[in-house]
């Protein structure tokens, strides 16, 4: 029984290292007819929608460069790997790319944790990658292979605070964010070092323990020190309960002003009654009066039937503008691709017209959207810088 | 008056955080194993309910929604946890009776159990948050009521009916219990049930109160009840009610502070003082072994 069992283990093991071998034989020999990109995102696990919706839009990039003809005559291929939602696999996935695929370039992830991971084997390997969303400010650091295509948390919170302090006119801000979450608390931070450069105050600051789902206490503390905004940078997810607990002990929805972590039609589907009145920074909105994002828009809604968000937009920009830079490289090589990358200046993406910095970091607008009749609303934009 | 609040949140939020500790000691008082799939139990109570209030008309109907929901996922998880018990522990339990692996193995089982449950509910229902619907201008209260109601009804089934006596006699010794005519299968299997359907109750609580629906809800309110089982000791049913009510009580106190951030820390702090004072717990009793 044993025998024979280890038997159909052990031959079904050879037919599958066959079958890889045979595999690939194949992808090695229509790489030199393509051009190929590897990207990692979470297309499983607890951040699936993150990768999901970011494929969407790299679907749509890559479809038009292809109907296009393509980047100096060869196609694009972008060899997608699923890094379930975790660092370990992240690392995993973008060393498989480099070195199985042989990938040029590539394009990924959303979690800044996740970027971190896959950036250092890029870096390493001297193969350019471009984060669509990851927002924390070291990922670029240091690293010369590494670029992002969205704003910085040290931007996001700075253009906050100056959205508080001169649109708003608020001088008595209240802080609530997660205590160990790195995009939370940087960005509650980065918001209080730049308001209080502006002559505010922060009246009280509140942690609260991440995966918490009572905030009722947290919120009591926060109305007892009589701010006039809340600064609330968390996730959407928590962003719900939030809202609604703050609505029971008589906290406005108007009252809240917070960061992209809040981008998500469930935020409206939960909790859009609540929050009606409440401002956030992010990378785009459903009704920016830009020329390019109308055509980005018609394009989406024609290929996905459905109404883009920022994730999608973002993941849509990071491909073109790498897709532009390849095409603007002297060869095909890793190296001239970083060159371009460095070059990009002006690229008109569906989030902003938006310049590569020497940091590697996209200079580009920030919009402050309001939430309004159950809908997401342009109200103004900042420059970046 | 602050405090006053904090304290009232807090013991809503310590009854729900019992009613699912009481599952894990249940099951730990028959069998002496940790059922860690009981965290994804409560999870699966939460879509349920979600689509029944949903499917009932939600917001049109808060009471019969709200009840109709509880019912419904209070049956549908005693059904769940008696089918893990029949297809995972029971097997492995006659497999592994009397030998040294007798406690290893079904705790190993229990944690591959709730991994594959959060997956399928992942595969299920999508990684989405789902919102439920606000039925009650003020769930607190509810919440607490109904906590109460449920211990006090699980004291009565426990110690005044034929089923009750029959957990206990299996919680003292199964061979004797068997030998006296209790049909234990039977009653692991109520145990299961019973256990499955608090947590339930305690899941629709919870979300109607405050959290959306998500494969990995669980995670939190299962590690709060465990300790809760664990502080008041585990496989006792009033200290099961009694760590639960400390655990929510500690943690609104701990937000008052400004070490808000780390509730957790403090919750586990005060546990491992605890056991070390008393190692069986606040109300367990530690009973030399027979071997």
């Amino acid at each position: 029984m044993l025998t024979r069992r280890s038997v159909i283990a052990v031959s079904s093991l050879a037919a599958l290292v066959a079958l890889g071998v045979a595999g690939a034989g194949c992808s090695k020999k229509v790489a030199e007819s393509e051009i190929v990109i590897g990207s990692f995102l979470s297309l499983t696990g607890s951040d699936s929608t993150f990768g999901l919706d970011t494929k969407k839009g790299i679907d749509l990039a890559l479809e038009q460069a292809n109907a296009a003809g393509g980047i100096k005559g060869k196609k694009i291929k972008v060899i997608y790997e699923d890094d379930k939602s975790t660092a370990a696999e992240a690392t995993q996935k973008v060393q498989q790319l480099i070195d199985r695929d042989k990938a040029i370039a590539i394009l990924g992830e959303v979690a800044s944790s996740r970027t971190k991971a896959g950036g250092l084997v890029a870096n390493a390997k001297k193969i350019p990658l471009v984060t669509p969303s990851s927002t924390a400010v070291e990922i670029t650091k240091g690293r010369d292979y590494v670029f992002r295509s969205c704003f910085t948390d040290a931007q996001q919170g700075d253009v906050a605070a100056r959205f508080v302090r001169e649109k708003l006119g608020k001088t008595k801000v209240g802080l609530f964010y997660a205590a160990q979450d790195t995009y939370s608390s940087g960005l509650a931070q980065t918001f209080r070092e730049s308001f209080e450069k502006r002559g505010g105050k922060i009246v009280v600051s509140k942690g609260f323990q991440k995966g918490d789902t009572n905030y009722t206490t947290y919120l009591q503390e926060l109305k007892a020190g009589n701010p006039e905004i809340i600064f609330a940078p968390v996730y959407y997810n928590e962003m719900v309960p939030i809202a609604r607990q703050a609505k029971q002990i008589g906290l406005a929805g108007s009252t809240f002003v917070g960061g992209d972590g809040w981008d998500s039609a469930e935020l409206l589907e939960g909790a859009a009654a609540e929050l009606e009145g409440a401002y956030f920074t992010n990378h785009y909105a459903p009704d920016v009066p830009w020329e390019h994002s109308k055509a980005f828009m018609a394009a989406f809604n024609a290929k996905h039937k459905a109404a883009p968000n920022s994730l999608s937009a973002q993941g849509y920009d990071a491909a073109r503008m790498l897709f532009d830079a390849i095409s603007r490289a002297s060869d095909l090589t890793p190296e001239s691709i970083r060159v371009a990358l460095t070059q990009t200046k002006d690229f008109k993406g569906a989030t902003g017209i938006l310049t590569i910095d020497a940091e590697r970091n996209a200079n580009k607008p920030i919009v402050v959207v309001k939430i309004t009749g159950n809908a997401f609303k342009y109200s103004t934009e900042y420059s970046s810088q | 008056m602050k405090l006053i609040d904090a304290l009232m949140t807090g013991l809503a939020q310590g009854g729900m955080i019992a009613l699912v500790a009481l599952g894990y000691t249940m099951v730990f008082g028959v069998l002496k194993m940790i059922n860690f799939a009981h965290s994804e139990v409560f999870m699966m109570a939460a879509y349920v309910g979600l689509f029944v209030i949903a499917a009932v008309g939600g917001t049109a109907h808060p009471l019969l929604a709200a009840v109709g929901g509880t019912v419904v996922a209070m049956f549908a998880c005693s059904l769940l946890g008696i089918t893990i018990e029949r297809i995972a522990y029971r097997p492995i339990r006659a497999r592994t009776r009397g030998s040294k692996l007798a406690r290893v193995t079904p705790l190993v089982t229990a944690l591959a159990v709730s991994v594959l449950l959060q997956n399928l509910a992942q595969l299920l229902f999508t990684a989405r948050y789902r919102p439920y619907p606000q039925l009650f201008q003020n769930t607190r209260p509810i919440i607490f009521v109904v906590a109460i109601a449920m211990m006090v009804f699980l004291e009565l089934v426990v110690k005044k009916t034929w089923f009750g006596k029959a957990m206990r006699a299996l919680s003292t010794n199964e061979e004797a219990a068997r030998l006296m005519g209790v049909r234990t299968s039977r009653t692991i299997a109520m145990t299961f049930a019973l256990g499955s359907s608090l947590a339930a109750v305690g899941a629709v609580l919870y979300c109607l109160d405050q959290s959306q629906a998500y494969p990995t809800m669980g995670f939190k309110i299962g590690t709060q009840a465990f300790v809760a089982a664990v502080l008041g000791g585990i496989g006792n049913i009033p200290g099961a009610m009694l760590g639960g009510l400390l655990i929510g009580i500690i943690g609104e106190m701990v937000k008052l502070t400004s070490y808000s951030g780390g509730v957790d820390v403090l919750v586990f702090v005060v546990l491992i003082l605890v056991l070390l004072a008393r190692p069986a717990g606040l109300l367990g009793t530690t009973r030399v072994e027979k071997v």
